[in-house]
């Protein structure tokens, strides 16, 4: 496998140590992290090269449970219920030598609270962090905050010291163009370091030899080059041509070439992040369809018979190739609220669907425009034409518009569209942040991608009292009762749960991560 | 001379306004780069401050005259995606488009001089006739099919050459260079042929009729019957009058190389300024957008404005009627 000479160039440049069992992690994906700096881009591909090198206080593993991780354990505190305590891992050191300590996680609070963090938005809540003593650490918020470790998963610790002493205490200006130490250098606790990196081209890192969990994980990989690489077909033929051995953003089409071939494979789990239809119920009368003076998305036999003529399992088998979940609530199965009984409640009816049609007024259809993006989710415009054929069926004239993201989402946030695509991820893993997006009336700074027009002030209340309420029951309660009036009122028309590709070497072991986020140290190789 | 020149001098410097104009009239149909730039946990407030930061609530013709300003003082301004400047960015990116377009030059020259000669040379024989019906592969194929068609062959089923990226690469003074590492050599092949053949061909093409043209011109035939030998009439009476249109396309295609090197860059991930583009459009990345269309356009126009004054010396009858 090792064919280039280069790479062995570099492996021998890592300390001899590492040589006794050399072995090289050659990974590719679509993009590439935009920066370095900790707390700026709040991205999936950036946090996926940080978590190589920074950690945070708790990871997840792959089934969503909290690890714990330079966090050995956390609590709220018994005398005040707006203070979580955290107790810090012991014997830790950064890249650089220095100890980790109490001191450390409150600056890297500080610092991700910054104005020009990208993280201060998960963390507003926090109003100050202390340092009990050096293990030891109080994070007070505004009010009680049940959820407040699901925050933090992400939430990378940097040195102190090693920060003052570069120069890079602020985050950078990502937008102003700063370039400062941090977004080009790593100091973190993690088990890799980094070597060298050419954003877009090349990202070279070593194994962290004094890693505090050396011995505690299986570390097998020795040295890690990650290259992007855009084009769907090369990034595959760098797989079948083992110029690579570890794959992310597989295309769906080449998933059964690939795992035929020799000596490589394929294994998928059901990703974070479920693909459905909002549709505009709140105004009087909508743009994009030719019912005048009236808004058929008004109506709630319409939207339920439109979810009764949409055949997900045909969907699944045609146009995904057996990659998805059909889905009958709009939250992944991994989140805090998620039922089977409701993931199960849309099913295909065509004839009940034509009848409630007929029911409110419109038995001859209508026409809509369906908004739809075609560079954003697995197989999206196809999936829209799909919706399209079998609307047309319960006599709704679909026209579909499928455009690229960077003109789709804007009309969703700016009520633009009547009929759209939206997929959803929940990096909380719990209800709340489904109901704070999508659910909540739309305010700015709540309710941001409900483009549906639903506005309802009771439902309003209960999701804004979750945030606070520390009767875990009372607030599964509440968090069912919510889900009950999304289903109820058909908000949105569910399709799928996307599901997760990686292609791999045989040698390489590691189970997919729901929310795509490898990381190396869990990696074997065989 | 003077005169001519200034007059095309004139004229570039309006067509470069006008481009720019019309490229930046396009960007609000490429979409928001707000929305790539912030998470989906923004509010409404973040939106609007960093939409006036970047000065994208301003008009389009303000938008463009900010452009057009700090461009003239070299500041091509910060990319959306990488959070650097874009001068940067370009002059990390060019060399590697710079040596792959250069590469592909040589071999569309080279190849395509030596095949078309022979092709008109040996008009009837088999060789010949091969070669014109495998130069219609070249001509009709598209770009990314033959990149992937190469990979697939000398990547994934043979193993001899790599499928992507440039190898490793040596760095002199600000320019990466991939001409000295045994890696970065061999990830240039396929590129290159993936580049330069639909030049080649076009030029062989070009070549060939050319000849064909010329060979029938009675001096040639003056220069048999004094008896000169085949060499010297084929290669110092004939070609070298086939050479003015074959620089004229030559010059545009030379151009092309590097504009239309995007395909070729996309499809081997090869980290040029045509897959820079590529990135920018998909993330509405204005600043790089703009400063790669104007750079190609200055490059087009200078390459236009060479080969009229190239003409002008090969050609003296173009001398005197400038006049």
């Amino acid at each position: 496998m090792k064919k280039s000479s280069a790479i062995l160039a570099v492996a021998a440049l890592v300390s001899s140590t590492a040589m006794v069992n050399a072995e090289t992690l050659k990974w590719a994906r679509a993009g590439d992290a935009l920066t370095l700096d900790p707390h700026s881009q709040n991205e999936g591909p950036s946090h996926t090269m940080r978590h190589q090198m920074y950690e945070p206080l708790i990871i997840r593993d792959t089934s969503g449970a909290f690890v714990p991780t330079l966090a050995t354990d956390w609590a709220p505190s018994a005398d005040n219920p707006n203070v979580w305590v955290f107790n810090l891992r012991k014997g830790v050191k950064f890249h650089d030598g220095a100890d980790f300590t109490a001191e450390d996680v409150v600056f890297s609070f500080e610092r991700a609270k910054q104005p020009n963090s990208d993280m201060k938005e998960l963390i507003g809540s926090i109003t100050a962090v202390r340092a009990v003593d050096d293990h030891t650490v109080e994070i007070e918020t505004s009010g009680p905050n049940p959820i407040l470790p699901s925050n933090l998963t992400n939430l990378f610790m940097m040195d102190k010291g090693w920060t003052e002493a570069n120069n890079t205490v602020n985050v950078q200006d990502f937008e102003g163009g700063e370039i400062t130490f941090a977004t080009t250098n790593v100091n973190g606790t993690g088990a890799y370091r980094l070597v060298s990196r050419e954003p877009d081209v090349k990202t070279v890192m070593v194994r962290n030899e004094e890693y505090w969990g050396r011995n505690d994980f299986p570390m097998e990989v020795s040295e890690i080059i990650y290259t992007p690489i855009q084009n769907a077909a090369t990034r595959v033929a760098a797989l079948l041509s083992g110029e690579v051995n570890f794959l992310q953003d597989m295309p769906v089409q080449d998933l059964a070439r690939v795992d035929s071939a020799d000596g490589l494979m394929v294994k998928q789990a059901p990703q974070n992040r479920v693909i459905f239809f909002g549709m505009n119920q709140g105004a009087d009368d909508i743009e994009a369809d030719n019912v005048e003076g009236k808004n058929p998305l008004a109506d709630v036999r319409v939207r339920k018979a439109m979810s009764m003529a949409i055949n997900r399992d045909a969907i699944r088998q045609v146009v995904m190739r057996g990659q998805s979940q059909p889905a009958g609530m709009i939250a992944p199965p991994f989140v805090n609220g998620w039922t089977a009984a409701m993931d199960g409640e849309s099913s295909t009816d065509l004839e009940g669907a034509k009848a409630l049609m007929a029911e409110a007024g419109y038995g001859d259809g209508f026409s809509i425009r369906l908004d739809c993006p075609n560079d954003r989710y697995i197989n999206d415009e196809a999936i829209c034409q799909a919706a399209v054929g079998m609307l047309g069926q319960i006599g709704i004239t679909v026209n579909l518009d499928a455009i690229p993201k960077a003109q789709h989402f804007p009309k969703i946030t700016d009520s633009k569209t009547d009929f759209y695509m939206l997929g959803w991820g929940v990096p909380t893993y719990d209800s709340e942040y489904i109901f704070n997006f999508l659910v909540h009336g739309r305010e700015s700074d709540i309710g941001t991608w409900n483009g549906t027009g639903f506005n309802n002030a009771d439902l309003n209340a209960t999701i804004k009292s979750l945030a606070s309420n520390t009767d875990l029951d009372a607030r599964n309660a509440d968090i069912a009762s919510i889900w009950r009036v999304v289903q109820d009122e058909q908000l949105y028309i569910p399709i799928h749960h996307q599901v997760l590709n990686w292609g791999m070497g045989e040698n390489v072991g590691i189970e997919v991560d729901p929310e795509d986020q490898p990381r190396v140290k869990f990696f074997t190789m065989k | 001379m003077l005169p001519f020149i200034l007059k095309r001098v004139f004229q570039s410097i309006l067509v470069l306004v006008i481009t720019g104009a019309i490229a930046f009239s396009m960007f609000t149909f490429v979409g928001d780069p707000i929305d790539n730039m912030l998470g989906q946990e923004r509010t409404m407030e973040d939106v609007e401050r960093l939409r006036a930061q970047l000065g994208l609530d301003k008009p389009i013709p303000v938008q463009y005259f900010k452009f057009l300003n700090e461009a003239a003082q070299g500041n091509f301004g910060v990319s959306y995606r990488q959070g650097r400047e874009v001068s940067e960015i370009i002059m990390e990116r060019a060399p590697a488009t710079l040596e792959l377009a250069a590469l592909s030059a040589i071999f569309a020259i080279v190849m395509g001089i030596a095949l078309g000669v022979f092709t008109a040379i040996r008009r009837d024989g088999f060789a010949a006739h091969f070669i014109m019906s495998a130069s219609l592969i070249g001509v009709s194929l598209p770009t990314f099919l033959i990149g992937i068609l190469l990979i697939y062959m000398f990547s994934v089923e043979l193993g001899w050459l790599p499928s992507f990226g440039r190898g490793e690469v040596v760095e002199i003074g600000g320019w990466t260079t991939g001409f000295l590492t045994e890696s970065g050599r061999k990830a240039l092949i396929l590129p290159a042929i993936t580049l330069g053949l639909y030049q080649m061909t076009l030029i062989m093409r070009l070549v060939r009729s050319e000849m064909l043209e010329v060979l029938r011109q009675d001096y040639i035939r003056f220069a048999r019957a004094r008896g000169l030998s085949e060499r010297v009439i084929n290669f110092r009476h004939a070609l070298k009058n086939t050479m003015v249109p074959v620089i004229t396309v030559i010059g545009l295609q030379l151009g092309a190389i590097i504009a239309f090197a995007i395909i070729t860059e996309t499809v081997f991930q090869w980290p040029g300024l045509g897959l820079l583009f590529i990135n920018a459009i998909q993330f509405v990345d204005i600043p790089v957008m703009a400063a790669y269309l104007m750079m190609i356009s200055v490059m087009f126009v200078v390459i236009n404005l060479l080969v009229d004054i190239l003409y002008a010396f090969i050609d003296p009858r173009l001398r005197v009627s400038a006049k």
